[in-house]
């Protein structure tokens, strides 16, 4: 691995001591964040770290789990070519602050995740269905949403 | 709004009215698509103009959503393969790579490096054929009508070789988890030789075609500009990002797959506009024709194209009719698929138009628990408000046509 990316990381820990917690995975650093201190970690992460390219943000449904999702940050420093991986648990009816703000590049994943699971992003500056009717019922990216059988059953 | 076709017809009455309120009473909106030539498949913009002035272009999607990420998670690891051809379908080989690296990299699984060449030789021969459907296209919009049926046809010969090597034109699944499907055909690195031999000739007669061309870049310079500080704001990849003057080539910042072995430059401009953004991809098909010059020396005609690892690899054939063993494990390869160890993995290769990335979730089982696909164009699309702002509605078909988007990828 990079070393320059051990050094982030141990400022991270420093910075965020107890809160963040590093997860043991194949590819990049990961990280577990609480949701209440998710968006000031993201917002160091990107002013004074220079993680300036925020990737992806996608949901994990780990039903029947509590809290149930898992939403996952790839972020990127394109001028040292570091990765970093950051993941915050959220319950079924928990809102998750929106990090539009710091990377507008989040709007369409927040969305996207929004419509397929249900999750909802506050702060977000509009929050509608991206992919499936505006009258769709249901989040058909969740577990227990049936893969079968007809709209109306 | 009901229809008396009989066809779904989407009810945008609500949006209609909410937008209606928003708006200045001497702008007007109006729908570009879902079924319009100039955007590239289904994509409707909701554009606000003042006369002829974009006050405001906000991309409607949806229109292709199929659903792959949930279909993903009911087929084997091998099976999703051919999910991927269909994102972006026309680089179907780098949608491919993506997604493979990140099995075998979750597995553990190391691929034969004549394997891992012929897999960059096939992601080149992709970028070119995906870049010659772009530029076609892009000045087809610009009205130089004449060029799309040359680079179709050049893009043919690509094909044709993709289909001499995987049996399939389009979307071929051509890498497998652990190697390729089959081996090379027989006189295939001759067919390479003489398409390579013809590249510099037709290149340099489509040149001629835009190449200092005041309607073409009159058309092109100065408009839709995306600075740097936007493209990585907007999470755009790409070509696009390298138009801003961002040295950020995945082949070269993270070589996966053997890239590292090959000499290349990366085409930079510093432009920021739709003129840096064609320029770059036009250089680039020189680069990856330089690729493919040094994979007829790196590869052999004949080898290995899998793995050793029966996990994933299916028996040879003539052992599946002479041993028990290699018949059973033959079976249930391929009606169970392989489990995959449980974890997570993020893998992403420098796809014709960004980032092209894979996330899977494995729960143990064999199939994925997750399986998120990171498509570029999704991203890049979300540019289209700040690109078109204040422009022309002629210069909104330019900025769709110069971030190079691909439907399939936005909806999946």
């Amino acid at each position: 691995m990079n070393p320059k990316v051990d050094s982030v990381l141990a400022r991270l820990q420093a910075r965020f001591p107890g809160e963040v917690t590093r997860t043991q995975t194949k590819d990049q650093p990961t990280f577990m964040v609480p949701r209440d201190s998710a968006l000031s970690v993201f917002e160091y992460l990107k002013t004074d770290e220079g993680f300036a390219l925020l990737l992806d943000v996608l949901a994990v449904d780990f039903f029947p789990a509590r809290p149930r999702f898992e939403l996952v940050y790839h972020l990127y420093h394109p001028i040292e070519f570091l990765r970093v991986r950051l993941k915050v648990k959220v319950g079924e009816d928990q809102p998750m602050a929106s990090v539009t703000g710091i990377w507008p590049g989040a709007n369409w994943p927040e969305r996207e995740a929004y419509d397929l699971y249900g999750i909802v992003f506050e702060g977000h500056p509009h929050l509608t269905r991206i992919y499936l009717p505006d009258d769709w019922e249901g989040y058909p990216l969740r577990k227990d949403y049936p893969t079968t059988g007809k709209r109306s059953d | 709004m009901g229809s008396t076709t009989g066809f779904f017809t989407p009810d945008y009455s609500d949006e209609i009215a909410t937008s209606a309120k928003e708006v200045k009473s001497d702008t007007m909106i109006i729908n570009l698509g879902p079924q319009h030539p100039s955007t590239h498949g289904v994509l409707r913009v909701r554009l606000e103009l003042d006369g002829e002035r974009v006050v405001d272009a906000q991309p409607v999607i949806g229109y292709l959503h199929t659903g792959f990420e949930k279909t993903a998670e009911s087929l084997s690891y091998q099976q999703c393969n051919t999910i991927t051809d269909r994102l972006d379908y026309l680089a179907p080989m780098t949608n491919n790579l993506a997604y493979v690296l990140a099995v075998e990299k979750l597995m553990d699984i190391e691929v034969p490096k004549r394997a891992q060449y012929i897999r960059v030789l096939f992601s080149e021969l992709t970028r070119i054929a995906s870049h010659l459907v772009w530029l076609g296209t892009h000045v087809m919009d610009l009205g130089a009508m004449s060029l799309f049926f040359y680079t179709m046809r050049e893009r043919e010969i690509i094909l044709d070789m993709i289909e001499a090597a995987s049996g399939v034109r389009m979307n071929p699944s051509y890498f497998r988890v652990g190697g390729l499907a089959y081996d090379l055909p027989d006189g295939f690195m001759e067919k390479l030789q003489e398409f390579l031999k013809d590249l510099p000739r037709w290149m340099k007669s489509f040149r001629t075609l835009f190449e200092d061309n005041p309607l073409i870049n009159e058309r092109l310079k100065g408009i839709a500009t995306i600075t740097q500080e936007q493209a990585l704001a907007w999470s755009v990849t790409g070509p696009n990002l390298r138009a801003t003057g961002l040295n950020l080539d995945l082949r070269k910042a993270e070589p996966y797959s053997g890239y590292e072995d090959f000499e290349f430059s990366v085409p930079l401009k510093t432009g920021c506009d739709a003129y840096a953004r064609f320029w770059v991809r036009v250089e680039e098909m020189y680069e990856s024709a330089g690729i493919l010059e040094q994979c007829l020396s790196k590869i052999e005609p004949r080898g290995v194209y899998m793995t050793s690892d029966r996990k994933v690899a299916l028996p040879p054939r003539d052992q599946i009719y002479g041993d028990m063993e290699a018949l059973i494990h033959q079976f249930k390869l391929v009606t169970q698929g392989f489990p995959v160890p449980e974890g997570e993995v993020y893998q992403c290769v420098e796809g014709p138009r960004g980032e092209m990335g894979f996330y899977i979730v494995s729960d143990g089982g064999p199939r994925p628990y997750r399986w998120r696909a990171r498509t570029p164009s999704f991203y890049n699309l979300q540019t289209m408000p700040i690109m078109c702002k204040d422009g022309l509605v002629a210069d909104v078909i330019t900025a769709i046509g110069s971030i190079d988007i691909m439907l399939g990828d936005v909806d999946k």
